[in-house]
């Protein structure tokens, strides 16, 4: 087990390794000069040329990116050009916002999708299978934008349940991680229908109907356990996919997230935070998929990790 | 339009004098706070760095300069200077600063601070992006190269005097002594700040910051030891960033919030104009910017000025009036109406494509010819560039529309790659009432270099003299320099490099309880409101 853990966190670094170098290297070819961005449109040629050798930017790429890796490697991610601030500071300012409602997300996703799946595929074939497989595709292709406004305007605008936006209480938490439940909820709903439909297919599934067990412990005890492996799986994909769905759930929300940050840095080239938001989603999926590998063999004893 | 935006007031040639108690408002109330959002964050609070529309007037009520305006106008008074001689020539400004003025540490400002603070905005290390506004004092070049660490037009007389010395005769000058970058900052405190100045700022404005969460709130809160008198009226001022503007217009009608800093989002205008009880919350202003197509000089066939002019009568500007919902009115020329130098009676270039088609065919292109147009991609310019390419097509011109993000347009425009950029979403708003401000870096030969903002690569020198002629004059409001600008302006349009297309107007939404003269919600130096001056009513 050491061993393995080991073995993938060398892995790990190695990814991100690769990740820092290839976000580097299209930052640096963009057709986009983040010094024009500092100077802004009274500078001199003068005042460009000074910001750019400050920042190091007049230097070729290989030295500038092992600038930068020494940087990392002593824990600095550098200073923001147009916030003049640690990136460190910033991301860390918002770090806790976006993992907080990453973790509700994926609870309001399981919740909704994993409830949905088995319901489907016990009655499968049948009206209320049917017409979750129908809900689940709709929730799957409808615009996060979309939804979080519509969730917003009914039930904090109109019902006034929740606040209109905003972060601090657990009632702010509600809406935003309903709207990345319910969108995300569809992908668990069906992969659970398949996945459950198949194990209750199993001779041991009927070892235990024969044996006159209730048929919700059947369902609960025997069946599920076997079925959620592909689940958790997917939750190790779906943390990136959280990564990048973020921005729009935090915007509309007022969330105080990265996604917001990562957003406006694009828009003005302010590589040191692209390159720390790039490198802490990336940090945040290889550790989720690392996670999730390492839960399966603790649920399923039948699958040996070497 | 209400015309909001007046002259700048003229120089006297001997001191000003002394700015007594300022007139209050009789109904304002003291008390109380306001809140505002923005979608993004703000970046930073130090005035020698910030250059957003939205951290502007936050700095602006932070901190104070030597020259500051009016609220609600574009008129020019003294600000942290209680009055100023100017020499005959124009050359030598003498400011004799107010005393017992204390910046939020409690430390009375002194003329050490206005050296220091000039110094460091000139300072190459500073990285200011307004350090090109203070080209004129003697000694600039050498901070700029970085040979001097101090500016030697700059010179202490006594600590409530301070001379500034120009190397050339500049009539904007007091225009940039009220710009922000000028404010003047405590030197011990921009050091305790170790380079995060930006985000613990410390002046002498009406307000101080009480707290700042990164990527939440900002509080303001009012500077008791304030030097005017009974201002400001607001216990505080909160800004809550990250607010998507249709949420923030959602919380304005639950009264979470006084103003949406972002204004009203494109797609509600036409509901809450519609709706008087919504349209009675709105203050509609002019503002000092011009929408402008871009037309590549040095990249054929917009080589050729009759190729431009027929452009110029290619467009339908009213048409794209419409399309923002009526937000703004037809351009004809660069400078916005309400900037001092307009030219009133101008006709420009009539909606005429028979006629363009006709002048097209007579520069050889009977059948146009295909070009590219550069839009950056956020709503609604990919809109606008869409009715430009109709109205091209019209006369046979095809344009492909290249929509990319900000930074790319800007690069496509300073290495000067793109034919045609419509200048939407970067388009140039004044930095300072004064219509020179719309000439040297967008259509003068000093922007016209290789990453210059002037993406139509126009240079004519014969104008450019011209520019520089009327920027010696002493008085910046003559009428004399006026007509000069005009001329200029003319003589430029006459070359056609651009298309002016509308200029923007500004709608800013207040909530029910918010009081104050309608001008202080549509400040031309002080965007979405000038927080120094306005109240609430209850």
């Amino acid at each position: 087990m050491a061993a393995l853990i080991f073995r993938r966190l060398i892995q790990s670094a190695l990814i991100l390794l690769g990740v820092s170098f290839i976000t580097f290297f299209l930052l640096y070819v963009l057709p986009a000069d983040p010094v024009r961005q500092i100077a802004g449109r009274s500078a001199t040629p003068q005042t460009v040329a000074n910001i750019r050798e400050q920042l190091g930017l007049d230097q070729p790429f290989v030295v500038q990116y092992t600038r930068y890796l020494a940087g990392l490697f002593h824990g600095d991610m550098g200073r923001s050009y147009l916030q003049k601030t640690d990136v460190t500071t910033l991301i860390m300012a918002r770090l806790p916002a976006s993992l907080l409602l990453m973790a509700a997300g994926i609870a309001a996703e399981l919740l909704i999708g994993l409830s949905m799946g088995v319901i489907a595929a016990i009655w499968r074939g049948r009206a209320v299978d049917n017409s979750l497989m129908m809900t689940s595709f709709v929730t799957v292709s409808a615009p996060q934008f979309v939804v979080a406004l519509l969730l917003l305007y009914v039930f904090a605008v109109k019902l006034g349940w929740f606040p209109i936006g905003g972060y601090g209480t657990p009632a702010h938490l509600v809406l935003p991680a309903l709207t990345l439940g319910i969108l995300g909820s569809g992908w668990y709903a069906r992969i659970m229908r398949s996945s459950m439909i198949e194990v209750l297919r199993a001779d041991f599934i009927r070892t235990a109907r024969a044996k006159g067990l209730a048929r919700s412990r059947v369902i609960l005890r025997h069946a599920l356990p076997n079925a959620i492996l592909p689940v958790i799986a997917m939750i190790g994909i779906d943390i990136g996919i959280f990564m990048g769905g973020i921005v729009v759930v935090e915007g509309v929300f007022g969330w105080p997230g990265i996604g917001q940050l990562a957003w406006q840095a694009i828009q003005r080239i302010d590589i040191p935070i692209i390159m720390g938001v790039t490198l802490v989603s990336a940090c945040a999926i290889v550790l989720g998929n690392l996670l999730a590998d390492l839960v399966v063999p603790l649920i399923d004893p039948r699958i040996r990790i070497r | 339009m209400k015309k909001l935006l007046v002259s700048t007031a003229l120089i006297a040639a001997l001191a000003l004098p002394a700015f007594a108690q300022e007139a209050l408002d009789p109904d304002a109330k003291s008390g109380g706070g306001i809140v505002i959002t923005y979608k993004d964050d703000v970046a930073t609070l130090d005035p020698a760095i910030g250059y957003d529309w939205q951290n502007w007037s936050m700095i602006k009520s932070l901190f104070d300069g030597l020259m500051d305006y009016t609220p609600g106008t574009t008129e020019l008074r003294p600000g942290l200077a209680e009055s100023y001689d100017v020499s005959a020539d124009g050359m030598t400004f003498t400011f004799h600063l107010r005393q017992g003025v204390k910046f939020h540490n409690g430390r009375e400002m002194t003329a050490d601070d206005v050296k220091y603070s000039l110094d460091r905005v000139t300072t190459p290390a500073t990285q200011s992006p307004g350090a090109g506004f203070f080209g004129a004092i003697a000694g600039y070049d050498a901070m700029a190269d970085g040979s001097a660490t101090s500016l030697a037009g700059v010179t202490v007389i006594d600590p409530a005097t301070v001379e500034i010395k120009l190397s050339r005769p500049d009539a904007t000058f007091l225009h940039v002594m009220a710009l922000n970058f000028a404010s003047v900052v405590p030197k011990e405190a921009v050091e305790a700040a170790n380079g995060d100045f930006g985000k613990m700022p410390v002046g002498t404005g009406a307000f101080k910051l009480a707290e700042w969460t990164i990527g939440q709130k900002l509080v303001f809160a009012k500077n008791p030891d304030y030097w005017r008198a009974g201002l400001p009226y607001l216990d505080t001022v909160t800004f809550e960033v990250g607010q998507e503007p249709v949420v923030a217009l959602l919380r304005l009608q639950n009264g979470e919030v006084d103003v949406p800093g972002d204004g009203i989002p494109p797609a509600k205008f036409q509901e809450v104009m519609g709706d008087p009880a919504q349209a009675a919350m709105v203050v509609e202003g002019g503002q000092l910017q011009t929408g402008y197509i871009t037309l590549n000089v040095k990249t054929p066939p917009f080589d050729n000025v009759e190729v431009r002019r027929a452009i110029n009568m290619a467009i339908n500007k009213d048409r794209i009036v419409q399309i923002i919902n009526g937000r703004a009115v037809p351009a004809n020329q660069p400078l916005p109406p309400s900037m001092p130098g307009y030219t009133k009676d101008h006709a420009g270039y009539a909606f005429n494509p028979d006629e363009a088609k006709k002048m097209l065919a007579e520069a050889g292109l009977p059948d146009g010819f295909e070009t590219e147009l550069y839009v950056m991609n956020t709503d609604p310019n990919p809109r606008i560039a869409q009715a430009i390419q109709q109205d091209l097509a019209a006369i046979g011109v095809k344009a492909s529309i290249q929509s990319i993000a900000q930074a790319n347009v800007i690069e496509a425009g300073g290495a000067g790659t793109a034919p045609m950029i419509w200048s939407g979403g970067m388009a140039w708003i004044a930095d300072f009432p004064d219509p020179s401000n719309f000439y040297g870096p967008i259509l003068g030969c000093s922007g016209a270099v290789d990453g210059g903002w002037n993406w139509s690569k126009f240079c004519d020198p014969a104008i450019d003299a011209e520019a520089t002629a009327a920027d010696s004059m002493i008085d910046p409001a003559a009428p004399e320099r006026m007509k000069m600008w005009s001329d200029v302006y003319m003589k430029v349009m006459e070359q056609a490099p651009w298309v002016p297309v509308f200029n923007e107007q500004r709608y800013t939404m207040k909530s029910a309880r918010m009081g104050g003269a309608d001008n202080l919600y549509v400040d031309p130096v002080s965007i979405p409101v000038n927080y120094d001056y306005v109240y609430v009513k209850e």
